[in-house]
């Protein structure tokens, strides 16, 4: 009995101390096949069933605890071993990564979505028309004869085919959106084909859309447009957003709604006041330039409130009437029957307003520091629910 | 269109300020650009009376005078003028106060060791004349102290009106006194037309031989004028409206023009060979215009003319052979109604603007020749002087006139604004429209603009107020919402924000590029007759020049990665196609701690950025066809076409060939494409449900094959043979590995994904599989290591 527990006390307290090896020195020794343990074990088979019942749990209890204290001293030994391991695995983890690299959205681009899901809510298609437009779509048929003193505002850039083809163009543009034409009366019976320029505001596509499609018309015309101008707020590429409506009863007044909602929910503010001021354009009438209100902000300009108010003031963003009824009817529709409104308005100088840029130029520039500061990024794609400005 | 408040007020009875009227023109469609009041900048000026003159103690020509300008105590002032005298009211300027006419703040100064604290002022210094041989010289009564600018009645505010080509009749005074006073802004005074008795009969023939372009010439001789200098009140006026005073009889005519709409011309009878006729000019005829430029003449012209030589660009500009001088004694005053057309057409066809012609060519009064002869005659024989003939008149005017049929309900039809019928009626009457009681509606002479009830309705409520428009909500369309952006916006949107999430900045570049950069790209299809500079001349036929232009930019900036794209359209001959271009110039990644040198872009990731955005575009890119370029602006071994069978290219892309990057001004070289989005399937609609999917229940099986090959073995060659070598078990296969061997054959290994269906592949299965593979391989020249 007492060889037991004074085995077991020496056995305890060499595994105390012991490495890794001298574990498994000592395991092997005292449990291994030729083990001092293991041959205590053996000799319980010759014992009496007394002397069984006493030294049968001692050598039992010897065994058991010399192997947990193995285990024990084992897990003890492995867990520092990995500490120690670990102590010497480090990384600098304020060393640099690569991160892939920013791309962004330009303002203009971002400045269309905004606006196509702004309108979309009130139920405006898109449509598109060409650039290169001929006199009749960009003039004529918007009530601007030849001699008319306000061709001489549009500042028009007229192209015409290298090589001197002259073939027929508007109209063919593939993404003109079903907005084609067929050849209207006036440009059939110029004898040298029609006279081409660039596009001087989108108005045209009213035009394309009105010859293409039966009212009830409800679109939107974002697009690029040109004229012979530039300084630091005119360059002679620019963007434009036209909107129609043509249905029966469509009046002013619903002009007016539409145009403070579409502001409302571009400028994010339910304080924009407008201010409608009669003017004059030969495709409406009534005609009426749209001013709003700002208020100065840290020496700013800033859409929203103002106007009339004490420190407001009022600044001019759209052009808007009643469609002619003589354009009406040059696009084959019955001005008695059918009347709407139309309206058009410069997206560069609206990203401008919105975003805080100070001049035009740099629209164009394609600075990459100016794209990376002024630019969107991929996802923040304007939606109404997640707010227009992303 | 400027005019001043007291020039306003001949027209108007009322007591507005400038600030009101402002407000009202702009409210009524005449948008007012701004008001300046020129006698503002004299509003510091005091009137003072100089008390005592004593000669300064240094200076033989100074005197120290004692001025009283109101205040508490006299103030010593050194002045220089000989005119300076005790007694002696004049004007003054105390230390702090602006002086515009020699450009300088007065301060307290020392001058020759006497101080002096203000100044007297001359009539230059204040801006009011030439005048500088004194100091102004008031009356002995002038209010001391008090304000001289008011004292002179100098204060006359200059009203700036942007007038829109429809108004000609507000190219005058009296027309925008008539708008004012409709909308309650005061009373249009009546206009007394004077009448002239005729000292003789007219000595010269007057006539139009071109009905159609000049219907009406009329015209009158008076003699004995003396042409020398405007009255100051009309030369104040011009000269606040900006036109230059030149000579009595041009300053007359001006003044006529600007006051009433009404263009005259004056010419000297002297210089006259024979009477007035207004005619078509004959090819080849020229003239010297008053603005000293030579214009040559076309048969589809009006001109007017003498008995040899023309005389006058009619309605556009006078020439300078017989326009009036300061020895002008007898002249031909004549009045003429001009279609408004043929002004247009000789004024562009000349590049000719004026006045006159801004005003013709918008339709004057054809009812206002007689009073505007009678008009400006009663100035010239009150300013000039001399006896007028009876008036000769060629021809008649259109009469003008036209008649409406209205119905006032269609003001709240068209413009949504319920005015009553009385209401509008009294608006139309108060324009000088004539109402009936079947509202007939008489248009009057002068406003040419109107010919339809629409344009009844805007007068109507440009005058009401259109700040009195109730929004009315536009009703919602019925129905399912639709999709309201086309399938091709659609798509620029996907691939603008998926080349943007690939890293790459969207710029936006001129549709329009140098002739050079367009020849460097195949040439372009529409050129500009008319360009802004020879930079922004030609259409483009591609994307690329202008990203390349912008990219050398950033790169001369420094910029050490480029990544630019661009959604827009290519201009060619037969359309305008939508196009994704972008470019990549520069290390496509920095260097790097952990990767070292800095690796530049190469063709390999042009092509992905193509795949990439085919991708997003719904394009079946492992469809996708890699040929040949066919475009000279790429290397033409490091680029590539991707097509949708052997017809449809849907995008090239590649590393510029260097005659391409020498052409863009390019240090190195750049990598590019295109994306043809115009050429991208659209996708057909077939509902939100996808087709039912359950996924392989066995794991897929993965074996590598490496293969000798010649060098000129095009790998997709090789990779599409072994895809076909078993279509049920193989379901990918993709090259992994690539080196040359030493003897310059290539080392290419491929790993190839076998699917197994509802058992698991035995090994021979396997082995049979391989075996096709291989098989398939050799077929195209390719040998197992």
């Amino acid at each position: 009995m007492d060889d037991i527990e004074q085995q077991k006390a020496a056995l305890l307290a060499e595994v105390a101390t012991a490495d890794a090896a001298a574990l498994e020195a000592i395991r092997v020794a005292a449990l291994g096949k030729s083990g001092s343990i293991t041959a205590l074990l053996k000799t319980m088979g010759k014992l009496t069933p007394e002397e069984r019942l006493v030294q049968g749990p001692a050598i039992h209890g010897l065994r058991e605890a010399v192997t947990t204290a193995i285990a024990d001293r084992k897990a003890l030994l492995d867990t520092q071993a990995l500490d120690a391991r670990l102590a010497t695995e480090r990384l600098d983890l304020t060393l640099p990564v690569a991160l892939p690299p920013a791309g962004s959205v330009h303002p203009v681009a971002q400045v269309m979505d905004e606006l196509a899901e702004i309108f979309a809510d009130l139920g405006f298609a898109v449509a598109t028309g060409p650039e290169i437009e001929d006199d009749w779509h960009n003039f004529s048929a918007l009530n601007i004869p030849e001699t008319h003193p306000a061709r001489a505002m549009h500042d028009t850039f007229y192209v015409e085919r290298v090589g001197g083809q002259a073939e027929a163009h508007a109209g063919q543009s593939p993404s003109s959106d079903g907005a084609e034409s067929a050849s209207p009366a006036g440009e059939a019976s110029a004898p040298a084909g029609p006279r081409m320029l660039l596009r001087t505001h989108t108005s045209p596509v009213q035009i394309r859309t009105m010859l293409g499609q039966q009212p009830p018309i409800r679109i939107i015309a974002p697009g690029r447009t040109y004229r012979s101008d530039s300084d630091a707020t005119h360059t002679p590429m620019f963007h434009q957003v036209e909107g129609l409506v043509i249905d029966r009863g469509i009046t002013m007044g619903h002009l007016k709604w539409t145009l403070e909602t579409f502001v409302k929910a571009y400028f994010e503010r339910g304080d924009i006041v407008l201010r409608l001021r009669p003017s004059y354009f030969p495709f409406t009438e009534p005609s009426a330039e749209v001013d709003v209100g700002f208020t100065w902000e840290k020496g700013r300009r800033v859409i929203g409130g103002g106007g009339d108010a004490a420190g407001g003031g009022w600044m001019e963003i759209l052009g808007s009437g009643m469609v002619h009824p003589k354009v009406i009817a040059a696009c084959g529709l019955d001005p008695a029957e059918w009347q709407g409104f139309a309206f058009g308005c410069g997206i560069d100088r609206l990203a401008m307003l919105k975003y805080g840029m100070d001049d035009l130029r740099p629209f164009f520039d394609g600075d990459l520091r100016w794209l990376r500061h002024y630019g969107f990024a991929a996802l923040d794609m304007p939606t109404l629910s997640g707010g227009i400005s992303a | 269109m400027k005019f001043t408040l007291s020039w306003l007020k001949d027209h108007l009875d009322t007591d507005a300020t400038a600030e009101q009227v402002a407000e009202r023109l702009t409210a009524i469609g005449l948008e007012v650009e701004g008001i300046d009041d020129p006698a503002a900048k004299l509003a510091p000026f005091l009137i003072a009376r100089i008390l005592t003159a004593a000669p300064h103690p240094q200076a033989d020509k100074l005197q120290i005078l004692s001025v009283d300008a109101g205040g508490p105590e006299p103030l010593q002032v050194v002045c220089g003028a000989p005119n300076a005298r005790a007694g002696l009211v004049g004007v003054f300027g105390a230390p702090g106060t602006y002086v515009p006419g020699i450009d300088v703040t007065l301060k307290v100064a020392a001058i020759r060791g006497v101080e002096s604290r203000g100044m007297m002022c001359s009539a230059r210094e204040l801006l009011l004349s030439d005048a500088h041989d004194g100091i102004l010289e008031l009356a002995d009564d002038a209010p001391v102290g008090t304000s001289y600018a008011d004292y002179a009645q100098l204060s006359d505010p200059v009203i700036d009106v942007a007038i829109t080509p429809n108004r000609q009749d507000c190219m005058g005074v009296r027309g925008i006194a008539r708008d004012l006073a409709a909308a309650g802004l005061g009373t249009l005074k009546s206009l007394i037309v004077p009448t002239i008795k005729p000292a003789f009969p007219c000595p010269i023939a007057i006539r139009t031989d071109d009905p159609d372009g000049c219907p009406a010439l009329y015209g009158r001789v008076v003699r004995g004028v003396a042409n020398g200098a405007a009255p100051d009140w009309m030369a104040r006026r011009l000269t606040a409206v900006g036109q230059r005073p030149i000579s009595a009889l041009v300053d007359i005519t001006n003044y006529v023009m600007l006051d009433h709409g009404r263009p005259l011309h004056v010419y000297d009878l002297a210089k006259l060979q024979g009477g007035l006729v207004a005619r078509k000019a004959a090819a080849g005829e020229t003239l010297t215009a008053l603005n000293g430029r030579d214009y040559a003449l076309t048969p589809a012209m009006t001109v007017i003319a003498d008995d040899t030589t023309v005389h006058d660009i009619g309605g556009i500009m006078g020439g300078l052979h017989s326009g009036v001088s300061a020895d002008t004694t007898d002249i031909v005053v004549e009045c003429a109604w001009f279609e408004p057309t043929t002004i247009a057409r000789t004024g562009q066809a000349l590049a000719l603007t004026s006045d006159a012609r801004t005003r013709f060519e918008r339709g004057v009064d054809p009812q206002f020749l007689d009073d505007g002869l009678a008009i400006a005659t009663d100035l010239i024989r009150q300013i000039c002087g001399g006896e007028a003939s009876d008036v000769v008149r060629a021809g008649t005017p259109p009469e003008g006139i036209r008649v409406i049929a209205h119905d006032p309900t269609l003001c709240l039809r068209l413009a949504g604004m319920a005015v009553p019928p009385d209401r509008q009626r009294r608006i139309l009457t108060a324009l000088g429209f004539g109402v009936d009681a079947a509202w007939n509606v008489r248009v009057p002479s002068w406003r040419r603009d109107i010919d339809g009830p629409a344009d009844l309705v805007e007068e109507v409520v440009r005058i009401e107020g259109l700040d009195m428009l109730e929004s009315t909500p536009l009703p919602r369309v019925d129905g399912v919402a639709q999709p309201t952006a086309t399938p091709v916006q659609l798509l620029e949107r996907r691939v603008r924000r998926t080349a943007a999430a690939r890293g790459m900045n969207e710029a936006v570049t001129w549709s329009f590029i140098a002739q050079a950069e367009a020849d460097a790209f195949g040439g372009g299809a529409w050129a500009l007759t008319n360009p802004i500079s020879e930079a922004l001349k030609i259409m483009r036929p591609s994307m690329l020049p202008g990203l390349l232009s912008a990219a050398k930019r950033n790169a001369d900036r420094g910029a050490a990665t480029i990544r630019l794209f661009e959604v827009g359209r290519r201009y060619l001959g037969d359309g305008e196609r939508a196009t994704l271009g972008f470019v990549l110039m520069g290390d496509r990644a920095r260097r790097d701690w952990r990767d070292g040198k800095p690796a530049t872009f190469d063709a390999y990731d042009a092509k992905a950025e193509a795949l990439a955005l085919l991708a997003a575009a719904g394009v079946p890119v492992d469809r996708l066809q890699v040929m040949a370029a066919v475009s000279p602006v790429y290397h033409p071994g490091r680029s590539a076409t991707l097509r949708l069978g052997p017809k449809t290219i849907l995008a090239e892309f590649g590393e510029l060939h260097p005659a391409t990057a020498r052409a863009m001004g390019l240090d190195g070289s750049a990598v590019a494409g295109e994306i043809y989005l115009d050429a991208v399937p659209q996708k057909r609609g077939t509902g939100p449900v996808r087709p039912g999917f359950a996924p392989p229940a066995l794991q897929p099986v993965r074996r590598d094959f490496a293969f000798v090959v010649a060098p000129t073995l095009i790998a997709d060659d090789l990779v599409r043979a072994v895809r076909g070598a078993d279509k049920t078990a193989i379901v990918d296969a993709r090259i992994f590995d690539r080196f040359v061997l030493p003897d310059g054959d290539l080392s290419v290994a491929v790993e190839v994904t076998l699917q197994p269906n509802d058992k698991s592949f035995t090994d021979a299965d396997l082995t049979m599989i391989a075996d096709k593979v291989v098989a398939a391989a050799t077929k195209v020249g390719a040998k197992l290591r």
